[in-house]
C-alpha cells in the first residue's frame, strides 16, 4: 500500500475529489430547504449524499489495498456474480417509476448496473488480452459482442434505455484493440441517417443520400471502385431512412419517441418533457457569466427543474455558477478523461490498456450524454453525471471503475 | 487513427459544449426575463372521468364537481386563522397541522389543505378567498351516483397512494384511482388524460397570464363511457329482496355470458364513498366484520353447492355411459355404500331414475350413479381425474376470467388431493370416501358466479361464453376475444336433455312446486348446504345455506341464476322465492304474485346471525 500511494496518478485522484466536493455543493443547493439547519441531516438527500461519500473513502482504499492481480485473476467471477445480480432483480428487485432496476434494503436501495460496467470492462479486457483473440475475425467479434450485450438486454428488460445506452461506449475499446473500421463508419452513418431524416423528412434525405453516393463514386472514379457496391450500400441506407418512422411508431415506447420529438422541436403531445428541458436551459441560461451565486438560484431554489439532483444536476452549476462554473465542468472532466486515455496508452500490458481504455470511454459516454441531455443537444436519457449526480450505487461505481485501474497502472511495471 | 479518435472525439465534444454553453449563457438573453422575479406555476387540468350506464342505457355513474383547497406554504401570509378553519370546516388545530405538513412537503410547492369541498361549500368559500394569500381552489371531478345500488359492482375512487404511484409512473400525489369493481377494472378506459397548464406570476401573485402563451400547455381529455351489462333494475330489485339476509345472486343472459346481475348482500350505499366522507365511511364498512358489506359474496364466498351439483352428476354419469336413462334405483330413505355407514335421504317417492331424481333431489341415487362413475376406472385416481375433468370443463376450481378484479377460484378436488389427504400410499381410498361430492357436500367447494355459470352452460345444453360485465366502450360494442369464444364442456348435448327434463319437473312436482310463475317455464333445482363456523376457536355448525339455481324459460333461455342466502335453511324457502322472483322481474318486467314477494320482503335472518354471537346456546335448522 505505501508503495502503491508513491506511484498512483494523483492528477486524477485530485481531478475527482474536485468533482465530488463540486457536485455535493450542487445537491445540497438543489435539496436543501429553508428550515434545514445541519448539514449532516442523514434524512436529507445532501446528507445521505455524505454518507455515500464517506463510505466511498473507504471503498477506494479497498479497491487499492487489493493484489493488482486479483483483478485479472478473477475477472470472470467477478462478471458472473454482476450478470446473476441483474438477473435477480426480476426476481427479488424492487420497482421505482416502472423500472425492476433497484435492490432494496430499508431505507436505500442498490442499482446493480451501476457496478456491472466494471465486471464488464474487466472480462472484456481479459478476454481481449488472449493470445488466440483477433476482432479482425468474426468468431472474436461476435464473442466480444456477447460479453456486453448478456448485461445491455438485462438492463434494456428492466427497462432502462439510458442504462442501457452506456454499455456503446464499449466500442472504443473494441475499435483500439482492432475492430475493422467499417463498424465506426456504419455506426456513424446509421445515427447521421437517424437524425437527420428525423429532423428533415424521408423525401429530403433520400436524393441526398443518392446525390452523396454519386458524388463519392465520381471522386472515386480513378481506384475503379465497384459499382455493384455503391449501389447495394445507396439501396441499404435509403432503405433504413425510409424505415425511420417505422422504427418510432413500432419500435420506440411512446415516451421515448417523444423524447426525440423533442430534441428536433416537434413536440406537439406530451409537453412533460419539453417542459422539463425547457426548465433545464432556462435555469442554465439565466445564469449568464458569474452566475446567480451559490444557493441564489432562483430556478433552482424553486424546484422548478424536475431530478435536479440528480440527471440535471450540470442545469444548477449553469444557474448558480454561470459560464464560469459549467467551463470549469467541461474542462475538469475533459481534462479527466484525456489523462485517463493518457494513462490507458502508456500500459505495457493488454489487460490493463484495455480496461483503462473502458474506463474512459464509460466515462466519456455517461459525460457527453448527461450534458448534451441537459443542454439540449440529445434526446432525455436518464443516466447520471458521474460523481456530481446524486446517488450512491452511482458514485461508488465510478469510484471502484476508475480505483481499480489506478491501482493497475500503479503496478504497471512490476506486472510484466 | 485507432488512437486518434478518443482524442478527437472528447476535444469534438468539450469544443460543441463549450459552443453551446456560451450561446446559451452569455448571447442569447431571452431566458433572463423568464427567470427573473417571476415563477411559473403548474395546474392541473382534471379530466372528467368516463360515465358508466347499465345495458339499457339508465346512467349509473356521472361526476359532481368538487374543489381542493391548496396552498403554497412560503407565499401563506398571516391570516385569520379562526375564521379560515371555520369556512373550510376544521378546526384551528387541523389547519395548523395541514399547514405544517404542507411546509415539510415543501415550502414552495402547493399541497392540498382541505380536499374536496362540494359546490355548495365552495361557492360560500370563493366570495372570501382573495383574502388569504398564499391559498387557492383546484377543480376536481368527484363520482356522482344517480343509482344506491350496485356499490359492489362500479367500486369506488380514491386518491393514489404512494404504492400506486410507484407501480405505475402515470400516476402523480393527488390524482384519483379506481378502486375495486369497473372503477378499478377499467381505470385506464374511464380515467381519461390529465391536461397541464403553465401560468406566470409576478411577485405580487397576482397577473397570472398563460406562460409561452400555452406552448406547453396539455388538454384534459374526458375518460371514456362504459355501458356494463347489468340491468339496473333487476340489480335494484334483487338488493330489495336480499335486505336484512346475506349471500349473493348472479344472474347470467346465457346466450352471451353477459351478467345481469350481481348482488352481494348486506351491501351499501355507494355514495357513501365519495368525497370527504369517504375514509371515514371505508373504516366504517371495512371493521364490520361479522357482516362484511365490502366482501363481495358473489364472487369470493365458496360455498359446498349443495343438490344443484346433482345435475352435474348425472351428467357426467350420462357421458362415462355407467347409467341407463330409465334404470330405476329404489330408495328408502338412505343409502349404505360401506359396512355401517350410511348417506341419509329425506322423504319421496321410490323408486327413481334421473329424471325423477333430479326432481325429488334423491341423494341415493346420486351416490350410486356417482360411485359407478368413479368405480368405472381402474383405480379410484384414474376415476376421480376423469370426473374432475368433466366438472372442470364446466369452470369449476377456476377463476373463470370475467372482468371484475376479485374473485376466488372455489376448489375441485384431484387424485393428488385425495392422495394427500388419505397419505397414499401408506393407506388406500376409495370412490366411497369421496361420495359427498355425487351431492354437492364432499370437497368442492364454488363460488356463486361459478354455479351461476354451470347454470348457464346447462340452459345452453353444453356450452358457455365467459360471463363479463363489459358490453360497450364509449356507445360502440366491443370484442374481447376471450368473452366471444365458445367453451365448450366435455358432455354431449343430448345428454342435458334428460337432467333439463329433471330440472323443469322440480317445478312441476318436485321440490319447487309452489314457486311456478305462471306463463314462464322455470328449470331450476333446490340446495341446501351445511355449514360451520369458528368463532373463539370453537367450530359450530349453523343453520344450512339455502340455494338455488334456475334458468327460464326453458327453450331459448333468457336468464340463468344461482341464488345462496346464508343460513336460509333449505333450498326453496330462501333462495328458491328470491330466483322466481328474480325470473319473474327481468322475463315479464313486473310481479303479479305479491304475497310471495311480501314474504320475502318482511322476513330477516338477522336474527338467525346474531345467534352464534349471543353466547348462548342456540338451536339450527329451526
Amino acid at each position: 500500500m505505501p508503495k502503491t500511494l508513491l506511484q498512483i496518478d494523483w492528477l486524477s485522484i485530485l481531478i475527482v475529489i474536485l468533482l465530488i466536493a463540486f457536485g455535493w455543493s450542487n445537491i445540497y443547493s438543489t435539496t436543501v430547504t429553508a428550515s434545514d439547519l445541519e448539514v449532516f441531516d442523514f434524512s436529507k438527500i445532501y446528507g445521505k449524499q455524505l454518507i455515500w461519500i464517506g463510505l466511498g473513502v473507504f471503498i477506494t482504499v479497498l479497491m487499492l489495498s487489493i493484489e493488482a492481480k486479483f483483478f485479472e485473476k478473477f475477472s470472470t467471477v467477478i462478471y458472473i456474480v454482476a450478470v446473476l445480480s441483474l438477473s435477480g432483480l426480476f426476481l427479488f428487485g424492487k420497482t421505482i417509476a416502472g423500472q425492476t432496476a433497484w435492490y432494496s434494503f430499508g431505507s436505500f436501495s442498490i442499482q446493480p448496473a451501476e457496478f456491472v460496467k466494471t465486471a464488464v470492462a474487466l472480462v472484456l479486457a481479459k478476454y481481449l488480452s488472449e493470445i488466440n483473440v483477433d476482432l479482425k475475425k468474426f468468431k472474436s467479434q461476435i464473442k466480444a459482442a456477447g460479453i456486453i450485450a448478456i448485461p445491455f438486454l438485462l438492463i434494456m428488460l428492466q427497462p432502462d434505455a439510458g442504462s442501457a445506452l452506456i454499455y456503446l461506449a464499449f466500442i472504443i475499446p473494441l475499435y483500439r484493440e482492432g475492430l475493422p473500421h467499417w463498424y465506426i463508419v456504419v455506426g456513424f452513418l446509421v445515427a447521421a441517417i437517424f437524425i437527420l431524416t428525423l429532423k428533415f423528412g424521408f423525401t429530403i434525405i433520400a436524393p441526398i443520400i443518392f446525390a452523396m453516393a454519386v458524388i463519392i463514386f465520381l471522386f472515386n472514379r480513378k481506384n475503379k471502385p465497384k459499382i455493384l457496391k455503391y449501389i447495394l450500400i445507396t439501396i441499404l441506407c435509403t432503405g433504413f431512412s425510409y424505415s425511420v418512422n417505422f422504427i418510432l411508431n413500432e419500435v420506440l415506447l411512446p415516451h421515448q419517441k417523444d423524447r426525440f420529438d423533442v430534441l428536433i422541436g416537434e413536440s406537439n403531445d406530451i409537453k412533460g418533457s419539453a417542459f422539463n428541458l425547457y426548465q433545464s436551459e432556462v435555469a442554465i441560461g439565466s445564469g449568464g457569466f458569474w452566475g446567480k451565486g451559490w444557493l441564489k438560484g432562483t430556478q433552482t431554489q424553486g424546484r422548478f427543474v424536475p431530478e435536479q439532483h440528480t440527471d440535471y444536476i450540470f442545469s444548477t452549476v449553469g444557474e448558480e455558477w454561470g459560464f464560469l462554473g459549467t467551463s470549469l465542468v467541461v474542462v475538469l472532466f475533459t481534462s479527466l478523461i484525456l489523462r485517463l486515455f493518457y494513462l490507458a496508452e502508456r500500459q505495457k500490458s493488454q489487460f490493463n490498456r484495455v480496461y483503462g481504455y473502458c474506463v474512459f470511454s464509460v466515462i466519456f459516454f455517461h459525460f457527453f450524454v448527461n450534458i448534451a441531455m441537459v443542454i439540449g443537444l440529445f434526446p432525455t436519457v436518464g443516466i447520471p453525471l458521474p460523481f456530481f449526480s446524486y446517488g450512491g450505487s452511482g458514485l461508488w461505481g465510478f469510484l471502484i471503475l476508475i480505483f481499480i485501474f489506478l491501482k493497475l497502472d500503479a503496478k504497471r511495471k512490476s506486472l510484466n | 487513427m485507432r488512437k486518434l479518435l478518443p482524442v478527437i472525439l472528447v476535444s469534438f465534444s468539450a469544443i460543441i459544449f463549450m459552443a453551446r454553453l456560451f450561446y446559451l449563457q452569455i448571447i442569447d438573453d431571452s431566458y433572463d426575463e423568464v427567470s427573473t422575479n417571476i415563477a411559473v406555476r403548474k395546474v392541473y387540468d382534471y379530466p372528467q372521468r368516463g360515465y358508466i350506464y347499465d345495458r339499457n342505457g339508465e346512467l349509473l355513474v356521472g361526476n359532481q364537481p368538487a374543489y381542493d383547497v391548496m396552498a403554497i406554504p412560503l407565499e401563506v401570509k398571516t391570516f385569520d386563522t379562526l375564521e379560515l378553519a371555520s369556512l373550510l370546516k376544521l378546526s384551528p388545530n387541523q389547519l395548523k397541522n395541514q399547514l405544517n405538513k404542507a411546509w415539510r412537503y415543501s415550502p414552495r410547492l402547493a399541497s392540498v389543505i382541505t380536499p374536496q369541498l362540494t359546490k355548495k361549500e365552495y361557492a360560500y368559500l370563493q366570495e372570501r378567498m382573495h383574502k388569504y394569500e398564499g391559498f387557492y381552489i383546484q377543480k376536481r371531478s368527484l363520482r356522482d351516483y344517480n343509482v344506491k345500488h350496485s356499490a359492489n359492482i362500479l367500486g369506488y375512487i380514491a386518491e393514489a397512494n404512494n404504492r400506486d404511484i410507484k407501480k405505475n409512473p402515470y400516476y402523480q400525489s393527488g390524482d384519483l384511482i379506481g378502486k375495486q369493481g369497473v372503477e378499478e377494472q377499467y381505470e385506464e378506459e374511464l380515467r381519461g388524460v390529465r391536461g397541464v397548464k403553465y401560468f406566470l406570476r409576478d411577485i405580487h401573485n397576482k397577473n397570472i397570464k398563460p406562460f409561452k402563451n400555452g406552448t406547453f400547455d396539455t388538454v384534459s381529455k374526458k375518460g371514456n363511457d362504459l355501458t356494463l351489462t347489468i340491468d339496473a333494475q333487476l340489480q335494484k330489485y334483487g338488493e330489495k329482496l336480499m335486505e336484512n339476509k346475506r349471500g349473493g345472486i348472479v344472474a347470467i343472459e346465457p346466450a352471451t355470458g353477459e351478467i345481469l346481475s350481481l348482488i352481494t348482500a348486506p351491501t351499501y350505499d355507494p355514495d357513501k364513498l365519495v368525497g370527504r366522507k369517504r375514509s371515514r365511511n371505508f373504516t366504517k364498512l371495512y371493521y364490520d366484520t361479522i357482516s362484511k358489506p365490502l366482501y363481495n359474496r358473489p364472487l369470493q364466498a365458496i360455498y359446498a353447492p349443495g343438490s344443484p351439483f346433482k345435475a352435474l352428476t348425472g351428467l357426467a354419469a350420462l357421458q362415462e355411459e355407467v347409467v341407463d336413462l330409465d334404470e330405476s334405483f329404489s330408495c328408502n330413505g338412505s343409502y349404505t355404500y360401506a359396512r355401517g355407514v350410511r348417506m341419509g335421504c329425506h322423504h319421496h317417492p321410490s323408486p327413481v331414475e334421473m329424471v325423477s331424481g333430479i326432481a325429488y333431489s334423491c341423494n341415493s341415487y346420486f351416490a350410486q350413479i356417482y360411485r359407478r362413475t368413479i368405480e368405472k376406472y381402474e383405480t379410484p385416481q384414474l376415476g376421480i381425474d376423469a370426473w374432475r375433468k368433466h366438472m372442470a370443463s364446466f369452470g369449476l376450481g377456476d377463476y373463470l376470467g370475467y372482468d371484475l378484479p376479485v374473485g376466488r377460484a372455489g376448489l375441485l378436488p384431484d387424485a393428488e388431493y385425495y392422495n394427500r389427504a388419505y397419505e397414499y400410499p401408506t393407506y388406500n381410498w376409495y370412490a366411497s370416501a369421496t361420495l359427498s361430492n355425487a351431492i354437492g357436500q364432499g370437497e368442492v367447494l364454488t363460488t356463486p358466479i361459478q354455479l351461476a355459470n354451470v347454470t348457464a352452460a346447462i340452459a345452453n345444453k353444453g356450452w358457455y361464453y365467459k360471463p363479463h360485465i363489459i358490453k360497450k366502450i364509449n356507445e360502440e360494442s366491443i370484442e374481447i376475444e376471450k368473452y366471444t369464444t365458445k367453451q365448450q364442456t366435455t358432455i354431449d348435448k343430448k345428454h342435458f336433455e334428460p337432467i333439463i327434463e329433471g330440472m323443469h319437473d322440480v317445478f312441476n312436482y318436485g321440490t319447487a312446486q309452489f314457486l311456478q310463475v305462471p306463463g314462464i317455464e322455470i328449470c331450476g333445482k333446490t340446495g341446501t348446504s351445511e355449514n360451520y363456523i369458528r368463532i373463539d376457536g370453537e367450530r359450530m355448525q349453523l343453520t344450512d345455506h339455502s340455494i338455488f339455481v334456475a334458468f327460464a324459460p326453458k327453450e331459448n333461455p333468457k336468464i340463468a341464476i344461482a341464488v345462496f342466502v346464508e343460513n336460509g335453511y333449505w333450498g326453496s324457502r330462501y333462495a328458491g322465492r328470491i330466483s322466481s322472483l328474480m325470473i319473474e322481474k327481468y322475463l315479464k318486467g313486473n310481479i303479479e304474485r305479491t304475497d310471495l314477494e311480501s314474504w320475502i320482503l318482511s322476513h330477516s335472518l338477522e336474527d338467525e346471525y346474531a345467534k352464534p354471537y349471543s353466547g348462548e346456546p342456540f338451536e339450527i335448522n329451526q
